[in-house]
């Protein structure tokens, strides 16, 4: 009996119901608009697990959204809301494209600084929203959403001026510099069957493990910790909120530009021109939902999201528009944040049917 | 001089309404205490509607209220996942975000087979004003002969900040957005009122979006919004969270983005930088005014019903 009520309280069972209405809601929309279920999702099955090369590719486009997944979860364990992680990722490809482009240094070199480059772009990105916080008492929120579209208009200009645009017509950059992609070795690609296999995933990883020992086993992860649980209260235990919750969106803000040099140096190679924000950043809120804002769950639930997009890319093959994958992903979100509701009434009918 | 005015004038007219209906809405929301930052989502789903809807039935005037009706159903969503079930207002935002535009694109690929809807014709829009009246091109023509739709919308602001200054509705819809728990004790239904204000910002977003497939522009295309679901709570945050503020900035920002389409083809600034306009001056409102208590008390915070 009491296992039970320890499944009922644990938020891994509500993520996994939530994950299921999300599915059978997009399965009512596939079937009204005449395309069958059963059909669209077992392409999207075998779109991903169909071939190893699926898989890898699945883990190419997980990499990033891990990123931007760990950035969101650190910054709701430390009580700040980082829905400007769309504006980070976009400024740390940014930085990462400039100096992969403009500067030359030898290869691993080159990669490495890129990525910083991206780290600090983000992070100060994010940094900048923090004082206006600390030190204004603007909410973090609506500062995100101005800072996100500027840099949107800010890698859209980049991308138009002289000096990076790459010759000819085409509305994106050069790409960078080949000493600056974290491609695996060539005989490792071709081996995996896959063009843009990169060490993406295991810096994903790395960081997912050094972001867990951070919150879970340092002092400075316990303050964060504690200003984001009560501010007042750390505050009164000695604890400097002003500074913690600088340094939890710096670090939040460099987590998902790297998730965008991830993305340059890995796949895209070069930034093209915006259309509408490519959402990696949203994404992200989503990643560390599903995780539980745990960051060892940011990666597996950034893998789903990554097969869930590069499954999805492929439902246009039966006929299945791919955006059912927003939907099931949108629905998936608001069943999480409204999971308490049915804790409450599984727990409720628990407790009763325990009572007789 | 004159002609170059009211071509300005012109642009400025087409920008502004789908900004300020969107801005109205986002006012009603904000002020009744339920953060939405899913306009943008709303305002998109109401833009295909629109166009949709145009197509079917080839009416402009009953295709902009579907479009309304579109934005009012994601308006739905997200009053019950917020006022009833006491999500987090952000991250249901978000999720309407996914969804609205998803949901646009997936039916739009259903039913037209393509992310872009067929071009509607002339008399699938909403009408113009004056049309033929006036010599085209003229100072006049620029200014008067354009979409009806484009001055009704300042009526409605008016109509608005009328509802909201001088209307009972009006006070309570400002009270339950700063301190709910006195309302309830007063016997002001809380949830009513915000369940009215939030319905409402998804039918005004939407409106606003079937401004741009019906008038502006004259089919749905997967990037017709972008954007301008921000922009909206952007000048919402600048006029205050007032009706009027919000008309003025809407304004403003109208006017950027007609400064924006006719220099374009000069190549003087890049309009990528104007289009930054609407983002700073809120970021350098939100320095100037944060602080002297002007966002709404009650925003974002969830609030759960004394039984």
């Amino acid at each position: 009996m009491k296992k039970k009520t320890t499944i009922l309280e644990s938020n891994i069972l509500y993520t996994i119901i939530a994950i299921i209405i999300g599915f059978l809601i997009g399965a009512i929309f596939l079937a009204a608009a005449g395309i069958s279920p059963a059909e669209a999702y077992g392409k999207l099955w075998s779109g991903i697990f169909g071939k190893p090369k699926f898989m890898v590719w699945t883990l190419v486009y997980a990499s990033p959204l891990i990123f931007t997944g760990l950035s969101v979860a650190f910054s709701f364990r430390t009580g700040v809301f980082n829905i400007g992680a769309e504006g980070q990722f976009v400024v740390g490809s940014l930085a990462a494209c400039i100096v992969g482009i403009l500067v030359e240094l030898p290869p691993v070199i080159h990669a490495i600084v890129c990525i910083l480059a991206a780290a600090v772009a983000g992070g100060l990105w994010s940094y900048i929203v923090g004082l206006m916080k600390v030190k204004r008492g603007i909410h973090e929120v609506l500062s995100f959403i101005m800072f996100n579209w500027i840099a949107f208009y800010l890698s859209n200009y980049a991308v138009n001026t002289e000096i990076l645009h790459k010759e000819g017509d085409g509305e994106a950059t050069k790409n960078v510099l080949d000493s600056a992609r974290i491609l695996f070795p060539e005989s490792i690609r071709d081996l995996l069957d896959c063009s843009s296999a990169n060490w993406g995933i295991i810096l994903a990883i790395a960081a997912a493990i050094a972001i867990w020992v951070i919150i879970e086993k340092t002092t400075l992860g316990y303050k964060l910790k504690a200003v984001g649980f009560n501010k007042d209260a750390a505050l009164y235990g000695g604890i400097n909120a002003e500074k913690s919750i600088l340094t939890a969106l710096s670090i939040s803000g460099a987590l998902a530009g790297i998730g965008g040099a991830v993305q340059l140096l890995g796949m895209g190679a070069r930034i093209s021109q915006f259309a509408g924000q490519e959402g990696y950043g949203f994404d992200g809120i989503t990643v560390a939902l599903i995780a539980g804002s745990n960051p060892l769950g940011c990666i597996i639930s950034g893998i789903f999201y990554g097969a869930m997009k590069y499954g999805g890319a492929k439902l246009t093959m039966v006929g299945a528009p791919e955006e059912v994958i927003d939907i099931i992903m949108g629905c998936v979100v608001i069943f999480i944040a409204i999971s308490q509701i049915f804790k409450n009434v599984f727990m409720k009918l628990a407790k009763r049917k325990e009572a007789k | 001089m004159l002609s170059n005015l009211g071509l300005l004038i012109n642009a400025t007219l087409v920008a502004t309404p789908p900004l300020l209906l969107a801005a109205l809405g986002s006012c009603f929301s904000e002020r009744s205490g339920v953060v939405n930052i899913g306009i943008e989502g709303m305002m998109t789903f109401g833009a295909f509607i629109g166009a949709a809807m145009g197509l079917v039935v080839g009416n402009g005037w009953v295709a902009w209220l579907c479009g309304g009706l579109g934005g009012a159903l994601l308006g739905v969503i997200h009053a019950v996942v917020c006022i009833q079930f006491h999500a987090d207002q952000t991250i249901a935002g978000t999720a309407i975000n996914f969804i609205g535009p998803g949901l646009a694109l997936f039916l739009s690929k259903a039913i037209f087979g393509s992310s872009d809807t067929p071009p509607l014709s002339a008399s699938e829009k909403l009408p113009k004003m004056f049309e033929g009246v006036f010599e085209a091109g003229s100072f006049l023509g620029n200014v008067l002969n354009v979409y009806s739709v484009a001055y009704l919308v300042f009526v409605f602001a008016i109509i608005i900040s009328f509802v909201f200054n001088k209307t009972k509705f009006g006070t309570h819809l400002r009270a339950v957005g700063e301190h709910p728990v006195a309302c309830e004790s007063l016997g002001i239904n809380v949830y009513l009122v915000r369940y009215i204000c939030v319905i409402l910002s998804g039918f005004l977003s939407g409106l606003g979006g079937a401004f741009v497939t019906l008038a502006t522009i004259n089919q749905f295309r997967p990037s017709v919004i972008v954007g301008q679901g921000f922009i909206a709570i952007s000048a919402v945050i600048f006029g205050k969270f007032n009706p009027m503020g919000a008309m003025k900035a809407c304004l403003l920002f109208g006017l950027c983005s007609g400064i924006k389409s006719i220099i374009s083809m000069s190549n003087v600034i890049s309009p990528n930088l104007i289009s930054m306009i609407p983002y700073i001056v809120t970021i350098i409102a939100l320095i100037l005014f944060v602080g002297k208590g002007h966002t709404p008390a009650a925003n974002g915070k969830i609030y759960v019903k004394s039984k």
